[in-house]
């Protein structure tokens, strides 16, 4: 099965990203495929590399950059959300002349568009949210 | 179809409203806070054996442990594991997340 | 990125849009809104539920200048423009809240659980916020 997955919370505040984490992990490990995990609301403040929990926490950003790396994973993170709540690429510092990126590996900023093409593409989207 | 709650039903309303718009046969899976509704001895333990007449109701198992909740389990609600959520939404068409 | 592959795939879903949460107290109603807009480049089959709360997005009257937001109401009224023209309301979500037709800003189909409940089996995608 071909599957998109919608985060709409960030790290630590909400189980969302946790729940999503686990259950993008136990399909993968089932052989399904990911077609893009998609980041919305304050769900993009999951691609920050400059969190930094406490070191007996686990580390919700870098867990998904691993997986995404593991399994050439799509994480997609919405350009109107990010601009709002400050998730920034190198792109996005230099279009808006910000003094640093923080985006996190793995991880890439694009259109809303993206969710509509998951949903048209993937066999099921499940979403994850507050 | 498979609806997925994630809220208390002491808190919000979102088991409640899930309840009005889920078909019989349907199947109802409940994650992250929304497993409360799936134990015994609840204002709406009975709500669920209810809905467990014409629907299948699920509960995370993982989240229900987390919780402290997995000895007072409601008898004949099915407990998943994460692999088990994936074969839900496996083998029902569409997931409305009643969030 | 649209285009390319609605030229090769020429897919047409069935997208419903849930809204379930208040407008103001939080962006949701605001972000949902932005992708049903941007959605509807797509040419999918589109429509869009109020349940609970979610009704409130769609009342007359809202005036967001004394807590300075950007006032997002009559953007529903755009959806039309965009082919968005199936927007249905939860008849006892409206109830509750003692609202009729006559208080939304739009036009609206009124339906009850079960009605809703037959239009969501019907969906190939359930986009929820």
């Amino acid at each position: 099965m071909k599957l998109g997955i919608q985060i709409n919370e960030g790290p630590y505040q909400h189980q969302a990203s946790d729940t999503a984490y686990l259950f993008t992990k136990a399909a993968l490990e089932k052989g399904h495929e990911i077609f893009r995990v998609f980041f919305y609301h304050d769900g993009v403040n999951n691609g920050t590399r400059l969190t930094t929990p406490p070191q007996d926490d686990r580390n919700i950003v870098a867990r998904w950059s691993e997986l995404a790396e593991k399994y050439n994973l799509d994480l997609v993170i919405c350009v109107a959300a990010a601009q709002r709540r400050g998730i920034v690429d190198p792109d996005e510092k230099k279009r808006h002349g910000k003094d640093a990126d923080n985006i996190a590996p793995g991880f890439r900023i694009s259109g809303l568009g993206q969710l509509i093409e998951a949903g048209i593409q993937c066999d099921r989207l499940v979403v994850f949210g507050d | 179809m498979l609806h997925t709650v994630n809220k208390s039903p002491f808190e919000r309303n979102t088991l409640e409203t899930c309840l009005q718009h889920a078909k019989d046969g349907s199947t109802i899976l409940l994650i992250e806070d929304g497993v409360y509704a799936a134990t015994e001895g609840t204002r709406f333990s009975d709500t669920i054996k209810k809905a467990m007449e014409t629907k299948t109701v699920c509960a995370l198992l993982p989240d229900l442990k987390a919780r402290g909740m997995h000895e007072k389990v409601i008898e004949g609600i099915k407990l998943v594991d994460y692999a088990g959520f994936v074969d839900l939404v496996e083998q029902n068409e569409r997931v409305q997340a009643w969030l | 990125m649209s285009e390319e592959m609605m030229e090769e795939g020429g897919v047409v879903k069935k997208f419903m849009y849930v809204n379930r949460k208040a407008p103001i107290g939080s962006i949701y109603a605001l972000e949902s809104l932005e992708v049903v807009l941007i959605g509807a480049a797509f040419e999918q089959d589109v429509c869009m539920v109020f349940l609970d709360d979610g009704i409130y997005q769609i009342v007359k009257g809202m005036d967001t200048n004394d807590v300075e937001m950007k006032n997002f109401s009559p953007t529903y009224r755009a959806l039309e423009m965009y082919d968005v023209e199936r927007l249905y309301v939860s008849k006892e979500a409206m109830e509750e809240r003692g609202l009729t037709t006559d208080d939304l800003v739009v036009d609206v189909e009124v339906m009850d659980a079960s009605q809703i409940a037959d239009l969501m089996e019907e969906q190939d995608v359930i986009l929820s916020f």
